[in-house]
């Protein structure tokens, strides 16, 4: 990044609540129905009909409000947003515009030097989704679905208060992480339930007022966030390097050749001629109201990360990662419920063997084939020596493809750790015997053959001597 | 006049609606008229004054989140001008 | 017997139902062979319905027959062409929506339905409600039965010559500005607008959403209480609709007027009202008077304001209402559009009329950018004024009476170039939309063989007030009763 010039992004996040109607209608929400069979006479702006707001989308806006700190308004307003285009099929959109339900929120993300960095909440206001526009198949046509219209959205605006792309990602992350642990959305970025426009500028150093910035659309993963985002910074830099300077206007970005142009639709200048909708009568929200939403609210991911390190004494780090999500926190604290092994012992294994072979397999944790309770089991047969943490992972992955509990597989298998002195002394015995090269250097001093002997011995049990056991009968047969 | 053609011009474009050749002038005339009609609440003293959007002071009510409609599709777009599949079509929108 | 069906108000046909008189085929017949008559020459109807009305005549007598009538059972009215009824054309007078059929009834269309109501057909109206004298219809003016060459007043226009014309005995109407007070005033019928949220306006096609109400036009008081009864109510497909009990507004009528407290507004009596009709409504209130009650002066100071008020706040809300009016999924489309810039423009500079494109536009202006806080919102604050001179006048008087209208209806193609003279038309209807009141208008008198309506306006949720006012003036009066010759 150019170090003579300082960035500014605000992000404008639009999370689809997780209701089954819509804002203003009855009809359902469903992902993937037939063209328009899920857009009824309020949602097609029929003549003569009116809109009823959905409660869920009230009570969903306060639990967001309260999980970012932010003041919830007693009165909010719904404003009608006037502009023509197909997908709007009443040729305004019902939205929040001076009275929004949240205003003043705050969230803590990662700075890119590693420190806590607060971004403010400018504010959080509900509104109508739109229809789609599809222009595949169609010749000179366009074809409107207005099933998606009138979907509930929250659209949470930041200050311009992010730094970099990266800083733009961990915001983002962070708020998809908080609308999940709320239940509000289900963040679903294919399917378009949570996405996102970027407002950038760049400005010199030093400077006091803001650049000139434009506005990034269609923004639907972290990852084009960031590389829409950087894209953008740079051209702007190199406009103003080269003499330029930067027009206001909205860009689109396009992944297929990693670039943003402007959008051509977006060209006249916009009047969209706000007021109050009089269809709708202030939404009055009171503080008991308020309470009753807060004692429902779940304990939040930063909250969580910290009893995580105070409770389970797991590292920083790993806390983080395990309270990403709701669910997976959950697993955790499930297994280290049930097993007799450290928490950290079940991190380890939560964040290694099993998101890795989730990954894999492109699973959420919640599909997991091997339950919490399962996985315990496992770790208990560790912890007790039953077998070894090597022999664990072949383990989890019999387990994994379905072969049943730890123990199942365990005595299937015959994967038991070898205990007995006895028998291992005996393995002990053969391996020296039949090594004495190798003896006699260890007895001249080179200590570090005593890995050597160690695999040995494993090697003759098929992996399930006990491995403390072998070093210390080894350690004292070698002298 | 209060508005010239360019204000009219703009204001139709706006609303998106074409005026007739013969509809333009007399529009501008009209329309100039009424806004200097609407002009004298420019005396009225409103210092403080709360807008008023609605006549009654009642508060928004709420509908439980349930689905109560539906499909109505193939008898609602018997309105439709131009449909296609359950799509209603439009001259092809450009991006 | 049948011969004069048409005479009897909705009251008097219930009970001839009742009694067997005459059953409800036989009434719908009757009036439809009058609407058959008649109907041209006044351009009252925009649709008749018949076949659907005879049906639902004939299913009226059974259901009476089987000891099963509904309040409404088998009386006939028409519905003004606004209120949406299902797979029944409903043009709101527009070229707009010329083919539109549509798929849902009204509130008001099913509650009525439901009560039995036989309709007759979908009365002529402003196009959009816009309008004071019935021609900005894209289907043609309406006559007013008392002299053809004149305007029955609007926008309510169709509904109002079709009751006065005895086509039907009453018609469903909105008033927004005094879209029903003001066509009974100069029809001779009553016409009654109630408190807003009083009845839902969910399938009542949008003018200007927080002044729109719906209401009817009726022979007599007494019919507009037996209808609001069945009108009223809250509809949770209406945001604005209030959960307000529903009285008995029949019973309500029969009280006296000893001690209610009348206003009249020192306003409504200075420059711009005609003389005659200044005379006939000041007997009008001597006859109240000399029925008990109480007369005084009141004074609403912003009285003036009022009309330009309106005009900012109505057109603001009907430029965004109408947008939906885009040639996509109803309504006209124009022919091979160019592109999708094209569409919208012709359809919508096609299919709307000129007064309409007038408000839309002056909405729109109001709107935008850098006049919003001159116009729309300055005329929000002169709104609440202009409320609060009327609640501060409530708080001495129970009802507000005085003139309707300006003047008696005025003839075809008077002002119809001129819009402020048109829009002045509605000066002592348009306080009640802005501040949310019911009113109604009974006639009262005649100057030059044209009706005059007495307008009187209640507090908030005061219809029965109203009523009972309006019921006992017509009991001494009966000015309601009269017909113009050609139609007794």
């Amino acid at each position: 990044m150019n170090r003579s010039f300082e960035v500014v992004i605000g992000l404008e996040i639009h999370a689809q609540l997780a209701t089954v109607s819509k804002i203003f209608s009855g009809a359902s929400t469903a992902y993937g129905a037939a063209a328009n069979t899920q857009a009824c006479l309020v949602d097609l702006g029929y003549p003569g009909v009116l809109p009823v707001l959905n409660e869920e989308v009230v009570r969903m806006a306060t639990m967001f409000g309260l999980a970012v700190n932010a003041t919830i308004a007693e009165r909010s307003v719904f404003a009608r947003k006037n502009y023509f285009y197909p997908d709007l099929p009443k040729g305004y959109q019902i939205s929040q515009y001076e009275l929004p339900i949240v205003e003043h929120g705050e969230l803590i993300i990662r700075d890119d030097t590693g420190n806590d960095k607060r971004i403010g909440i400018t504010r959080a206001h509900l509104e109508e989704d739109a229809g789609k526009s599809i222009h595949e198949g169609l010749d000179k046509f366009s074809g409107i679905d207005l099933n998606r219209a009138g979907t509930p959205l929250l659209e949470i605006v930041s200050e311009p208060e992010l730094s970099s792309a990266k800083e733009a990602v961990a915001y983002m992350r962070k708020i998809h992480t908080i609308v999940r642990y709320l239940g509000i959305s289900d963040g679903n970025m294919q399917e378009g339930s949570f996405r996102c426009d970027a407002n950038v500028s760049v400005r010199p150093h030093g400077q006091q007022e803001l650049g000139t910035r434009t506005e990034l659309k269609n923004l639907n993963s972290f990852r084009f966030v960031e590389k829409a985002i950087n894209f953008e910074i740079e051209r702007q830099i190199e406009l103003i390097e080269d003499g330029g300077e930067v027009v206001q206007e909205t860009r689109l970005y396009d992944s297929d050749r990693d670039e943003t142009r402007p959008m051509r639709s977006k060209e006249e200048a916009n009047d969209y001629r706000y007021f109050p909708d009089p269809d709708l009568l202030p939404v009055e929200i009171d503080a008991a109201y308020i309470e009753a939403v807060r004692e429902t609210l779940p304990e939040l991911p930063d909250a969580k990360q910290e009893r995580f390190v105070d409770e389970y004494k797991i590292r920083v780090d790993d806390a983080a990662i395990l309270t990403a999500s709701r669910s997976l926190a959950d697993y955790f604290e499930q297994v280290a419920a049930a097993t007799r092994d450290r928490p950290q012992g079940v991190a380890n294994f939560v964040i290694g063997e099993l998101a890795g072979a989730l990954n894999r397999d492109g699973l959420g944790i919640e599909q997991s084939p091997v339950s919490a309770a399962a996985l315990a089991g496992l770790l208990d047969r560790v912890k007790d020596n039953t077998i070894s943490g090597k022999i664990a992972k072949e383990v989890f992955e019999a387990m994994w493809a379905g072969e049943g509990s730890a123990d199942e597989v365990i005595d299937a298998r015959g994967l038991r750790q070898i205990t007995d002195t006895a028998a291992i002394e005996s393995v002990v015995d053969q391996v020296i015997a039949a090594n004495p090269g190798q003896v006699a250097e260890y007895k001249a001093g080179k200590q570090k053959l005593i890995g050597f002997f160690v695999g040995q011995v494993m090697k003759a049990t098929g992996g399930k001597a006990n491995p403390g056991q072998v070093n210390k009968i080894l350690k004292d047969k070698l002298g | 006049m209060s508005l010239d053609k360019d204000q009219v011009q703009h204001i139709a474009m706006l609303a998106r609606l074409k005026l007739a050749d013969g509809e333009f002038a007399q529009t501008v005339e009209k329309l100039s008229r009424i806004v200097d009609f609407v002009d004298q609440l420019g005396q009225a003293k409103t210092d403080g004054v709360v807008p008023m959007a609605h006549p009654l002071h009642a508060t928004q009510r709420l509908r439980p989140d349930q689905v109560v409609e539906v499909d109505d599709r193939d008898h609602i777009q018997q309105n439709a001008p131009l449909t296609e599949n359950g799509l209603y079509l439009v001259p092809k929108v450009i991006e | 017997m049948s011969q004069d069906l048409h005479t009897q108000t909705l009251t008097q046909l219930s009970a001839g139902l009742d009694r067997g008189d005459f059953s409800s085929v036989e009434l719908t017949e009757a009036l439809l062979g009058r609407i058959e008559t008649h109907g041209q020459s006044l351009n009252a109807f925009v649709t008749v319905t018949a076949e659907q009305a005879l049906a639902a005549a004939k299913r009226a007598d059974e259901a009476r027959a089987a000891g099963n009538a509904g309040v409404l059972s088998g009386l006939p009215l028409a519905h003004k062409d606004i209120f949406c009824t299902r797979d029944i054309l409903t043009t709101c007078g527009s070229r707009m929506l010329e083919d539109f059929i549509s798929p849902y009834d009204a509130t008001v269309v099913r509650r009525l339905a439901d009560a039995g109501a036989v309709v007759l057909g979908k009365t002529n109206m402003d196009e959009f409600a816009m309008g004071s004298s019935n021609e900005t219809s894209y289907f043609g003016p309406v006559r007013n039965p008392w002299d053809l060459q004149c305007s029955p007043g609007g926008s309510s226009g169709g509904s109002a010559a079709a009751v006065a014309a005895r086509l039907t005995p009453a018609a469903t109407g909105t008033d927004t500005g005094g879209s029903i007070r003001q066509p009974a005033a100069l029809t001779g019928t009553v016409g009654l607008k109630p408190t807003y949220g009083r009845v839902s306006r969910y399938g009542m096609i949008a003018f200007a959403s927080s002044l729109d109400q719906a209401g009817v036009i009726t022979r007599s008081s007494a019919d507009a209480a037996l209808l609001l009864g069945v009108m009223a109510g809250f509809d949770e497909r209406d945001s604005t609709s209030i959960e307000h009990p529903v009285p008995d507004y029949c019973a309500s009528l029969s009280g006296s007027l000893k001690g209610l407290r009348v206003g009249i507004v020192r306003q409504h009596f200075d420059e711009g009202l005609d003389d005659k009709c200044a005379a006939v409504v000041k007997e009008s209130l001597q006859v109240l008077e000399s029925q008990g009650a109480i007369l005084s002066e009141v004074d609403l100071p912003n009285l003036d304001l009022s009309v330009p008020t309106y005009y900012v706040v109505a057109p603001a809300e009907c430029s965004s209402n109408l947008s939906r009016f885009d040639g996509v999924r109803f309504g006209h489309r124009a022919a091979d559009p160019e592109d999708l810039l094209d569409l919208y423009c012709r359809s919508r500079g096609e299919g709307f009329g000129e007064e309409v494109k007038r408000r839309i536009m002056t909405g729109t202006y109001v709107l935008s950018a850098g006049y919003y806080d001159a116009y729309y919102l300055k005329a929000q604050q002169v709104r609440h004024l202009i409320a609060d001179d009327f609640h501060k006048a409530f708080a001495e008087v129970d009802v507000i009476a005085g003139p309707t209208s300006p003047t008696p209806a005025f003839r075809l193609g008077d002002k119809i170039d001129d819009p402020i003279t048109m829009y002045l038309n509605d000066i002592y209807t348009i306080g009640a939309n802005l501040a949310g009141l019911p009113g109604i208008s009974t006639p009262c008198g005649f100057v030059d063989d044209l009706p005059v309506g007495l307008h009187l306006v209640g507090p908030h949720w005061g219809e029965e007030t109203i009523l009972r006012c309006a019921h006992n003036y017509e009991q001494a009066s009966a000015w309601h009763e009269a017909c113009p010759e050609e139609y007794r």
